[in-house]
């Protein structure tokens, strides 16, 4: 294992106090393991609030300020944050219209935020729950944990966090970032696997010529293991099991996100990217808005993963409104 | 069993989450996300500290406070999961002292508070496949009259089954589920750790 990091078990910690000195205007409470903005509650307004395990960034941290969440909740790496984290979170950052939970859905998180979900409702914190679960590549909800949440937490976590800037209600903002999940789905393909530094080798093994097809963000398994393609058999791969799991249709308005899992170089994801516009091109789908970047990774993970949100025009207009974070910056 | 037994099964438990972290971690790399060794490891730590200088009236406490550290400090599912095993447990045991019945009819709350919160049900590969049998042997001995020891003993060697057992099942729960059929012919980590948990006891009441 080769990595830029001082020892496994001080990752986490030595990158909340990384985070802290590169952005004054976060709050970083290395004690409790929670980001915040600096400037405390939003007063009336509803504060959205996210977790999960670390690994992932920029999500979550990156994308706490104005216009998105109020606070994250970072877990071990490939670890969910425990209660207590968000029930610190939901104490610090409460403005009196009640909180928000983001929840991708995997077992642990779930039961962690749950859990916290009941402390915060014992302190008269009002939480509403979204669960985000838009990764198609699992088939068969009935006989897993059920879909895992990626890329689309990104835009739940965007689109709703506009709402709740302009003063909606708990039940509305909750209501819009289950809608955008709704609309969302998520594919991705790994070209090499990933290490966590707990672990120190790969999380699974991929040979030279072989990518994971349906990979989850911890390195999940897919759908099925394949020789390497061109990049445009692999978009029309998770696009093809994208669209039929969401047909669109001529004149459709979608968000689309090309993200890389962490070891894809942007160039790559462009090269994806040109790709993607073709593909709705041949079928008469508007990519309205589009993110091309690392949103939402898996440490060094090599590949890609593509969401697509069909969105109305109130989620554009949410989505243009002003967003001021780490790592999603404009209108401001 | 007593307070100052209590006390020396979880660390005796600690103890044993240090020396199989790398197995249970192992176990997890196959099917989950390799990090149960290490999580168990960090919460039992976490509760041997908490429990230092704890003063607990009953035995009950004790698996209280280890529940809810483990809750603070494990994440994942094992941490709620855990966490909720020994403080359902704990707190049917309000007294100093706890005979065999008593523990029998504690540990079947806690079992329940899993399955409530983890929805699983047996064969699902999870904990409960380890929990299940060994707290219908650590029952049957208990009420045999057979005392603490020897049901231990027995919960812990039906625990051991219950976990190798897992290895032809078919994860429907937690992560291990998104394998399908691949997941077949591996050992589920967290009924590994359930059954650690239960030979610990059995080792801490024979000596």
């Amino acid at each position: 294992m080769k990595k830029l990091i001082n020892a496994p078990e001080a990752v986490l910690s030595d990158a909340l106090a990384g985070v802290a000195a590169a952005h004054p205007e976060l709050a970083v409470d290395a004690r409790a393991r929670i980001i915040t903005r600096a400037g405390g509650p939003s007063v009336g307004k509803v504060a959205l609030i996210s977790g999960g395990g670390s690994g992932h960034e920029p999500l979550h941290g990156g994308f706490v300020g104005p216009g998105m969440l109020h606070a994250a909740c970072p877990g071990e790496v490939f670890t969910s944050p425990v209660p207590d984290q968000m029930l610190a979170a939901a104490q610090a950052v409460d403005g009196g219209a009640g909180v928000v939970f983001v929840v991708k859905n995997y077992t642990g998180d779930v039961l962690n935020f749950e859990m916290a979900a009941e402390l915060a409702g014992d302190e008269g914190i009002e939480v509403a729950t979204v669960l985000v679960d838009d990764d198609v590549a699992v088939k068969d909800s009935t006989w897993t944990a059920g879909r895992r949440g990626t890329g689309a937490t990104v835009f739940v976590e965007k689109i709703a966090g506009a709402l709740a800037e302009q003063g909606a209600s708990l039940s509305e903002v909750a209501a819009m970032g289950r809608a955008v999940n709704a609309a969302s789905r998520s594919f991705a393909v790994a070209l090499t696997p990933c290490t966590t530094p707990a672990a120190g080798k790969p999380g699974f093994e991929l040979a030279e010529d072989e990518m994971e097809v349906g990979v989850g963000i911890h390195g999940e398994p897919g759908r099925s293991r394949e020789k390497l393609e061109p990049a445009s058999a692999i978009v029309v791969r998770c696009l093809d099991a994208i669209f039929a799991d969401q047909p669109l249709a001529a004149g459709d308005e979608t968000i689309v996100m090309v993200n890389g899992l962490g070891g894809t170089p942007l160039i790559e994801l462009y090269v994806a990217y040109g790709e993607v516009a073709k593909y709705f091109a041949e079928r008469g789908v508007r990519i309205a808005r589009n993110l091309v970047g690392n949103y939402i990774t898996s440490l060094e993970m090599a590949g890609v993963s593509l969401t697509v949100c069909k969105a109305d025009e109130e989620m554009l207009a949410l989505w243009d409104a002003p967003v001021s974070t780490p790592a999603l910056r404009w209108g401001v | 069993m007593d307070i100052p037994l209590t006390r020396t099964w979880v660390q005796a438990v600690a103890a044993a989450m240090d020396r199989e972290k790398d197995h249970l971690t192992q176990l997890d790399s196959a099917i989950g996300d390799a990090d149960h060794g290490v999580n168990m490891q960090r919460g039992f730590t976490a509760v041997v500290a908490a429990l230092d200088g704890y003063e607990a009236a009953g035995v009950g406490d004790v698996l209280v406070k280890t529940g809810t550290t483990l809750i603070s400090s494990v994440g994942g599912a094992a941490g709620p999961l855990y966490g909720t095993f020994f403080r359902a447990t704990g707190k049917q045991l309000s007294g100093p002292t706890a005979d065999a019945e008593q523990l029998a009819a504690a540990f079947d709350a806690g079992l329940a508070g899993v399955q409530k919160l983890g929805a699983a049900v047996p064969g699902d590969k999870t904990m409960v496949d380890a929990l299940g049998p060994a707290l219908a042997a650590f029952g049957a001995a208990a009420r045999a009259g057979e005392g603490e020891a020897a049901a231990a003993d027995k919960a812990a060697t039906a625990a051991e089954t219950g976990s190798q057992d897992t290895i032809p099942l078919q994860a429907r729960k937690g992560r291990a589920s998104y394998l399908g059929a691949r997941s077949i012919g591996h050992q589920d980590p967290g009924a590994t750790s359930a059954a650690l948990i239960f030979r610990t006891l059995a080792e801490v009441l024979k000596s």
